[in-house]
């Protein structure tokens, strides 16, 4: 016997498989700015909410996909646990599933993992209205295709997230951030050599001059590798990566088109007009302006990386960084066999599917 | 197409010398590390070149002759097993580290390069590659990835998928497709972790991109001895409450002590029931406050013997009595049948004495080492393959481990694969509409069934059957070599 509400969500996959009328799926919309344009008519799917499961000792939390993370939040906090990837919600009522679906990490994510790398299982509902599971609650598990990552960042094209299992992990006892003024080509140097070296690092962010960094772990270790690094002390350390997480500082703040470029990390700066922030040791680079995309994709693509229209700009063309056509042609596949009627987001992340 | 005739096609680009035809060539890959089946295989091809590696598909496509990819043959689950009317390919040729980033802390190597050579050739950059399957002297990077391998440091570390970058692989028509990115973001669906653990089911690879960590200032290890397992088992859960992330944790059980003791004379208490070993790793700072937490939490969970490793010839001998516990079972008994389940970790005592009660049931031994930290049994059967029915009764003890896993809310292979062994039992942790996305995926990549068929998802016609099928067990191929 099925819950009602997921009774529901089949009834309505059904109804669209039927009349071809595509679903635009939803938990909270807080990342409806994120990709192609949101089509179809909305399946809501935050009324399925609530944690399932969460045993700290285990270090797995399972939840409805519906889930304020939030609540999330919360529950690992009261047992000083977290989520390691550290998702940006953008909004107080972002959802588990549209942290999944979106594949988003914050600022942990180069010294702890992303999103999909604490993924452990899912439970969807596919274009047919069939109900799935895949993976589990436990920490391996190889048996068959790793459907369940990559549900991560497939932007809900794939199927509905009814329930996600996550491991998580403790919180470090003690975190410090530390500032230093450099030049981008050092900063992303020093970035890189540090990160080479056993020291606690959890999170990197150059912007305007200065290079921030937090240490996280024991405290001894912590206050070890202080006196190492050098630098300044970063007043409220933990709001300021806060404000980086949800894209609050002020270089975010410019209502410019916004570029996401991933670049392997010791890429030299990009020579490009905008400005630009830079996180995750080098990784991953912000850049605001109006740019001409198809110049940024090429000189990003040159270096080994691709970039992403994050927000703003002109949003009719590729958001994502254009696949080549063996690739375009399997993804296409892919999205066939688990939605043969493309009702799920179409569109959302390329136009293909 | 005739064997003959596919001959001469492959002649056209490889040389002679890259094509074996002859029984006496053909026997050294009719198996893998799961030696119980063999099988010959039509043909097998050495490719040097990429290119020659893009021929051989587009040639096996065009006619429809099966091929299975094959690295150093060391996996447990058949994965490897070559097919009668195939072709089996060897990449043991591409063997070479491309390129090694010391500040972007990246590899690129060919897929026949071994697990321990990343580590090795970063080593001086003061960096490692993580994953560390104990057979990891022999394995290749191109079977841990089509693996997903494992090793004893996952719980801090990861598996094979956390620990890769980026892929160049061939799909089935010859066509060059590049997966993931050093940069952290891939666009389009994740197919890095699609692939990592498909058993060269999807696609073949021909370059592999590592992610290097610096090495770890400190390692030191505990060993706690305890009265019995369950005490062991929670402690592990006491650790992890107290939010204390061990590099490695695992347990070994009675039988397992006595017989790693006496083959490697690690220092192992031989009154223990059981015995938990847990590494730390990190800054020198860490470790040092982290080794006091960890007595205080584990004696405060009734250990009744404490021992911390003074030097690195201490840990390393804690650790060769784990890491050959698998040959040092075999000494004891003529034959053992290595399992592999996960469960959540509170199962534990529940699972064990279901084992328990089982290995009464079958007659039969059962020595227990598992990655406790990961919830990652490794049961192994003792038994004797001249004693009439005894391997029959070891593979329906096996099979009836692996579905208690599945029952208790884990899975039926933690790390090896599925390969042919776990083929029956993937019934039992999917359904058929489960399985069938797999089949669709499947044909995503591969939909004229070409790369290597017949393994890791079992068709539903199969499932229907099952029960009556007969599950099939294995001796290890490489009895010396580390294991798990």
């Amino acid at each position: 016997m099925m819950e009602p509400l997921i009774e529901s969500f089949r009834e309505a996959v059904l109804q669209a498989a039927a009349s071809g009328q595509p679903l635009c799926l939803r938990g909270s919309g807080s990342k409806d700015f994120y990709g192609g344009a949101p089509q179809g008519a909305v399946l809501d799917l935050s009324p399925h909410r609530g944690i399932v499961h969460y045993e700290p000792k285990e270090l797995v939390l399972t939840a409805r996909a519906g889930t304020p993370l939030g609540e999330i939040e919360r529950a690992l906090h009261a047992n000083r646990q977290m989520l390691p990837f550290e998702p940006p919600s953008f909004s107080p009522s972002a959802t588990l599933g549209g942290c999944v679906a979106s594949g988003l990490s914050g600022p942990r994510r180069a010294y702890q993992g992303a999103v999909r790398d604490f993924v452990l299982g899912v439970r969807m509902l596919d274009g047919r209205g069939d109900e799935l599971r895949f993976g589990g609650q436990v920490m391996k598990n190889v048996a068959g295709y790793d459907v369940s990552r990559l549900m991560a960042g497939s932007l809900g094209t794939l199927g509905i997230l009814l329930e996600v299992s996550l491991k998580v992990l403790p919180r470090p006892a003690e975190e410090a951030s530390l500032g230093f003024e450099m030049d981008q080509a050092t900063a992303i140097e020093t970035m890189n050599r540090w990160a080479g070296q056993p020291l606690p690092l959890s999170a990197t962010c150059y912007d305007e001059g200065r290079l921030t960094v937090r240490l996280s772990g024991a405290a001894s270790a912590v206050e070890a590798a202080r006196r190492r690094l050098g630098g300044e002390p970063v007043e409220n350390g933990t709001a300021f990566w806060e404000a980086l997480r949800e894209q609050r500082l002020a270089f975010f703040a410019q209502g410019q088109p916004l570029w996401r470029v991933s670049l392997p990390p010791a890429s030299a700066p990009l020579d490009l007009p905008g400005r630009q922030l830079i996180e995750w040791g080098g990784a991953l680079r912000w850049l605001s302006g109006d740019i001409d995309g198809q110049a940024l994709r090429g000189a990003v693509e040159q270096r080994g990386g691709q970039a992403t229209l994050f927000r703003g700009g002109d949003e009719s063309g590729d958001v994502f960084h254009p696949l080549s056509s063996a690739l375009l042609e399997v993804q296409r596949r892919i999205k066939r066999a688990f939605d043969p009627h493309g009702i799920f987001n179409p569109g959302r992340m390329y136009r293909a599917f | 197409m005739a064997k003959q005739d596919l001959i001469a096609e492959l002649g056209r680009f490889l040389p002679p010398a890259s094509i074996l035809t002859e029984d006496e060539d053909l026997k050294p890959y009719e198996t893998d590390g799961l030696t119980a089946y063999r099988q010959t295989p039509m043909l097998v091809v050495i490719p040097e070149t990429e290119e020659q590696v893009g021929q051989i598909l587009k040639t096996c496509h065009r006619a429809g002759v099966p091929l299975v990819a094959r690295g150093a043959g060391t996996g447990l689950s058949g994965g490897a097993l070559p097919l009668a009317d195939g072709v089996l390919m060897s990449m043991a040729r591409f063997s070479r580290i491309l390129h090694l980033d010391p500040l972007g802390r990246a590899a690129r190597v060919q897929p026949g390069v071994r697990n321990l050579a990343i580590s090795e050739a970063a080593a001086p950059h003061g960096l490692y590659y993580a994953p560390d399957p104990s057979s990891q002297i022999a394995c290749t990077i191109g079977g841990n990835v089509a693996e997903n391998s494992g090793g004893v440091h996952c719980l801090k570390y990861g598996l094979t998928v956390h620990n890769i970058l980026k892929l160049c692989a061939l799909t089935i028509s010859g066509e060059a497709i590049e997966i993931g990115s050093e940069g952290l973001d891939s666009a389009g669906y994740d197919l890095l972790a699609l692939l990592t653990g498909s058993e060269g089911m999807l696609a073949v690879f021909t370059e592999v991109t590592v992610k290097l960590l610096p090495k770890p200032e400190r390692a030191q290890v505990v060993m706690a001895g305890f009265a019995d397992i369950e005490h062991a088992g929670a402690a592990v859960g006491d650790l992890i409450a107290a939010g204390i992330v061990p590099a490695g944790l695992e347990i070994m059980d009675r039988l397992a002590i006595q017989a790693a003791e006496a083959f490697v004379h690690a220092g192992y208490p031989l009154d223990a029931e059981a015995i938990l070993l847990c590494e730390l790793d990190g800054t020198n700072e860490e470790v040092s406050e982290e080794i006091g937490r960890v007595r205080e939490i584990l004696t405060a969970g009734g250990a009744v013997s404490l021992r911390t490793a003074q030097d690195e010839a201490e840990r390393l001998r804690l650790w060769a009595g784990r890491k050959a516990a698998f040959p040092a079972v075999g000494r004891i008994s003529p034959d053992y049948y290595c399992m592999d389940g996960t469960i959540p970790r509170g199962k534990l005592p529940w699972v064990l004495n279901r084992i328990k009660e089982m290995s009464r049931e079958y007659g039969l031994r059962v020595a227990n080492v598992f990655h406790a930290g990961d919830g990652n049994l490794h049961p192994l059967i003792l038994y004797d393959a001249n004693a009439p029915g005894e391997l029959e009764r070891a593979e329906a003890f096996g099979g009836k481990i692996l579905e208690l896993c599945v029952r208790a809310g884990g899975a039926i292979t933690g790390e090896h694969g599925v390969g042919v062994e776990k083929i029956n039992q993937m019934c039992v942790q999917f359904n058929p509409k489960e399985l069938a996305l797999f089949h669709g995926v499947k044909e995503a990549w591969d939909g004229a069934r070409l790369l290597n068929p017949g393994k890791a998802v079992p068709t539903v016609h199969r499932c229907a059957e099952f029960g009556a099928a007969h599950v099939h067990g294995g001796k290890t191929k490489f009895p010396d070599l580390p294991r798990f």
